[in-house]
């Protein structure tokens, strides 16, 4: 008796009703959170939503962002990339020492092929000899700061006349109203979100994550599509090394070290499921700006930097703590 | 873990155990009487279905006792319920003559009964010595004792085996003596096996056997699932037989037959399940040669004509599955030839065998039948998906939400909405998305891997349906089936494999669910094994 009424009601109109909540929680549940934290952001501090602070925070996130995206591809499919702060140190690297002997339109697509290079060395050894992707990417990861230090001899490297747009034009300059680098991050979001919602490599690459086996037994090549997703995330973690070279005007051996667990915790704010085949684009936009918002909250506050990694660590763990509570547990 | 038990390996076992090891590592059942177990009128409901309906079974003490019945008879459900991994809805049962409720495994144990899964559940990293104990282990191990206890029980037992060694270097068989040491070292009273030979060689069944003997002479009540009958025939005092959930009758091995055991196991009525349609007889489609895959699969010939349901029979691991993969490219073949429509084909991955004209819906429906999480509409057209990109990627979405309209219409799938998650969905609708998959794909055949497990009759029926339409309009279908009135409703020829063989090949007068089982439990030798040369048997790695 027990046991024919309780699958009655699991499989009746409030099993439905249920599942609807979920789904809602989980859509909307990294909004909430970061609606939450620019109100408190604004009541805390008046100075937070003053123009300057805004840009200054959107700016800040442009890095992060645009790697974001390429490790939202990466996680989707199951994997993760630990090798694109390094790939960021080499762009930035690579292109500074290249404008030393030719222009900006030669340097920057040679930083960025480089980078998309170590990120085809990833996906060989995940995508067709199969190894786990946390190994591989902290291999590459290894290689290419070393790499990195190797062309600068460990030194900074001034970008010099031929990548002054850079610099100026490029970092300074914006379009209506919008700063160009921020511009950027936008339309590397846009690309991927469209990408994922409307074009068939993006569904499959979910398709993928979420049951590989399946995808290969209808009949579709698994392989060039896992490969794919980390040449995309090396080319765009060298990309986000230009911008910060942009920003700062030397290219640095040093830049993005611990920036892979920075885009991580974004793309798990974003509600991203490690297990691959769960996460969106937006989402994951608003988990790099909820990391770039508590940052410059604390910031504002005068928190001490020792101080801010573990307010950050924590607010890491209650935004993912609040979504994975609605979500439905696997029996 | 590693280093402990490369340590533990290193070590040798001394030749005598130490005068310690005595009392607690009594290893039999020596001092405790044998008992017996009473099931009365045990029924288990999951959900709507009636997995035991109503079933006594009863073990005397001693003895060695034979449950024997088709897959899905309810064999391995009345065992859970006796290990505790399954309450009984309704029932009864009796230890010793008292009343006893088994909750969890826990209080399973306690009571004295042990079981052996099929699947081996042992840590291969650690040593045969830990494994046995691995329940029980003090706070600080000490090796030695401990290597000292496993030898006594080992010893005791009559198994050959060095406590030291690790389980994972261990063939199959003496895994399989791991488990029982592991239960004796409780003091088993109550022992069941499942299916415990399903996985050994012959020289390791023999093996086996010889354990199980000795553990019945001394007082230790054996519970013996199997689809082998010679080792039925063999160990067993008494057998009883299940089908459909329910108890057929309990028999004494003496004076009982191979052939009256087979039709007591599948005597059935037919039903009105299977609509048919007036289809010809085509052109050949299929025809296979020689094939060897997955190490199981050997020398099998086959062959397709456009317009006929092949089925498929024969027991799990004979080698059904392994062979539908192999045709579809799932796992490319290691030798022989495929020809599709006269033309040799190479058929290495899923894509060729798609591009071939052969689509699989696979045994296992979850697991790679379909993405749970994705929309049904989106499982529908995973075959199919170039067809609705425009040159640039970017799916056309009202020409996939026509296309699988269609398709749901001719499937019949019932869903509220095509949007939503596949998960949703029955077992029956989740397994009309799966083979909807290939009904655009410009499949000429199609193979359908156990197409009704977990579905329920009203859905049986549609799909069965569907897999004569298929039919009708010219395709060639392969039904592969553990269910005998599945394969012999659906099918107009039936090829029985065994071994990874083909064992026989029945048309349509000659069906009967005896000649079935009968070809299906024919063993390996029978069916003509290499002669000779002594040509290894691969292992049969599942």
């Amino acid at each position: 008796m027990a046991v024919t009424q309780s699958i009655e009601q699991g499989s009746g109109g409030s099993g439905s009703r249920r599942l609807d909540l979920r789904n809602l929680a989980a859509t909307w549940s990294t909004s909430a959170i970061f609606v939450v934290l620019v109100i408190a952001a604004s009541l805390i501090s008046p100075d937070f939503l003053g123009i300057r602070n805004i840009g200054n925070v959107l700016r800040q996130s442009a890095g992060t962002g645009i790697i974001a995206m390429g490790m939202l591809l990466v996680i989707l499919t199951g994997g993760i990339d630990l090798s694109v702060g390094s790939v960021a140190a080499l762009g930035s690297i690579l292109c500074a020492s290249l404008l030393s002997s030719m222009p900006l339109a030669a340097a920057v697509p040679l930083s960025l092929l480089a980078g998309g290079a170590l990120g085809a060395l990833a996906g060989y050894f995940v995508a067709v000899r199969r190894m786990p992707s946390f190994v591989v990417t902290l291999a590459v990861m290894t290689i290419a700061r070393g790499s990195a230090l190797i062309v600068s001899k460990g030194h900074p490297i001034f970008i010099g006349d031929n990548g002054a747009w850079l610099g100026d034009g490029f970092n300074r300059g914006s379009l209506l109203g919008i700063p160009l680098p921020v511009l950027l991050t936008l339309l590397v979001f846009a690309a991927t979100a469209f990408v994922l919602r409307l074009t068939a490599y993006g569904r499959l690459v979910v398709a993928i994550g979420s049951n590989g086996e399946a995808v290969r037994l209808s009949g579709v090549r698994v392989m060039p599509r896992i490969f794919s997703v980390y040449v995309v995330s090396g080319m765009l973690s060298a990309l986000a090394g230009i911008v910060i070279t942009a920003r700062t005007g030397v290219g640095s051996p040093v830049v993005g070290i611990g920036m892979e667990l920075d885009v991580i915790a974004a793309v798990v704010i974003g509600g991203a499921s490690l297990m691959g085949g769960r996460g969106t684009a937006l989402n994951t936009l608003i988990g790099v700006l909820t990391l770039g918002v508590i940052g410059n909250i604390m910031n504002l506050l005068n928190v001490p930097g020792y101080h801010q990694e573990v307010v950050k660590g924590v607010i890491i763990l209650v935004a993912v703590l609040l979504q994975s509570s609605f979500w439905p547990r696997r029996a | 873990m590693t280093t402990l038990s490369a340590t533990v390996a290193t070590n040798t076992v001394p030749a005598a155990a130490g005068p310690d090891a005595g009392p607690d590592a009594g290893p039999h059942a020596a001092g405790r009487e044998a008992v017996g177990v009473e099931m009365r009128n045990i029924s288990k409901l999951f959900g709507g279905i009636r997995a035991l309906d109503d079933v006594s079974f009863s073990v005397r003490p001693g003895e060695v006792h034979a449950l024997l019945g088709e897959n899905g008879a309810g064999k391995s459900t009345l065992m859970k319920v006796l290990a505790g991994a399954h309450q009984a809805s309704t029932g009864e049962i009796r230890i010793g003559g008292q009343p006893v409720s088994i909750p969890s495994p826990h209080a399973s144990r306690a009571l004295g009964i042990g079981i052996i899964y099929q699947e081996m559940a042992l840590a291969p990293e650690l040593s045969v010595a830990e494994n046995i104990f691995l329940g029980e282990l003090p706070p600080l191990v000490s090796r030695r004792r401990l290597q000292e206890r496993a030898a006594v029980l080992l010893r005791d037992l009559g198994f050959a085996l060095d406590p030291a060694a690790l389980v994972g270097s261990l063939p199959l068989a003496f895994q399989q003596a791991v488990e029982i040491a592991k239960a004796m070292s409780r003091q088993v009273r109550i022992l069941i096996l499942d299916e415990p030979t399903a996985v050994l060689a012959p020289p390791e069944v023999e093996r086996l056997l010889n354990v199980v003997k000795t553990l019945s002479r001394r007082g230790v009540s054996v519970v013996y699932i199997s689809h082998r009958l010679d080792e039925i025939f063999r160990i067993a005092d008494q057998i009883t037989v299940l089908k459909d959930g329910r108890t057929v009758g309990t028999y004494p091995v003496a004076g009982m037959d191979e052939h009256r055991l087979i039709s007591l196991m599948v005597g059935r009525e037919a039903s009105q399940l299977f609509p048919k349609l007036s289809r010809t007889r085509g052109a050949e489609l299929l025809r296979v040669e020689g094939l060897h895959a997955a190490g199981l699969v050997r020398d099998v010939s086959l062959s397709l004509h456009a317009g006929e349901v092949l089925g498929i029979a024969g027991l799990i691991g004979s080698g059904r599955t392994e062979l539908a993969r192999a045709l579809f490219g799932a796992e490319p073949a290691e030798k022989g030839r495929i020809l599709v429509e006269g033309r040799p084909v190479s058929i290495r991955t899923p894509r060729q065998g798609l591009a071939a004209g052969i689509g699989l819906v696979p045994e296992d429906r979850k697991g790679q039948g379909l993405v749970l999480a994705m929309p049904i509409r989106q499982n529908a057209t995973l075959t199919t998906l170039k067809r609705f990109t425009n040159p640039f990627g970017v799916i056309r979405r009202a020409a996939e939400r026509r296309a699988v309209d269609a398709l749901a219409r001719r499937t019949t799938i019932r869903a509220r909405d095509l949007g939503l998650p596949v998960s949703s969905l029955s077992g029956g609708n989740q397994q009309k998305v799966v083979l909807a998959k290939w009904l655009d794909a410009g499949c000429r055949i199609v193979i359908l891997d156990e197409p009704t497990r977990g579905v329920d009759v009203g859905a049986r029926a549609e799909i069965y349906g569907l897999i004569e339409q298929l039919a009708a309009n010219g395709l060639g279908v392969i039904v592969i089936s553990s269910d005998l009135l599945e394969v012999i409703g659906a099918s107009d020829r039936i090829v029985v494999m065994s071994g990874g063989r083909i064992s026989g090949s029945l048309e349509r007068e000659e069906f009967s669910e005896a000649r079935i089982m009968q070809l299906a439990l024919r063993s390996a030798a029978h069916v003509g094994a290499p002669q000779g040369g002594g040509a290894a048997n691969a292992p049969e790695e599942r």
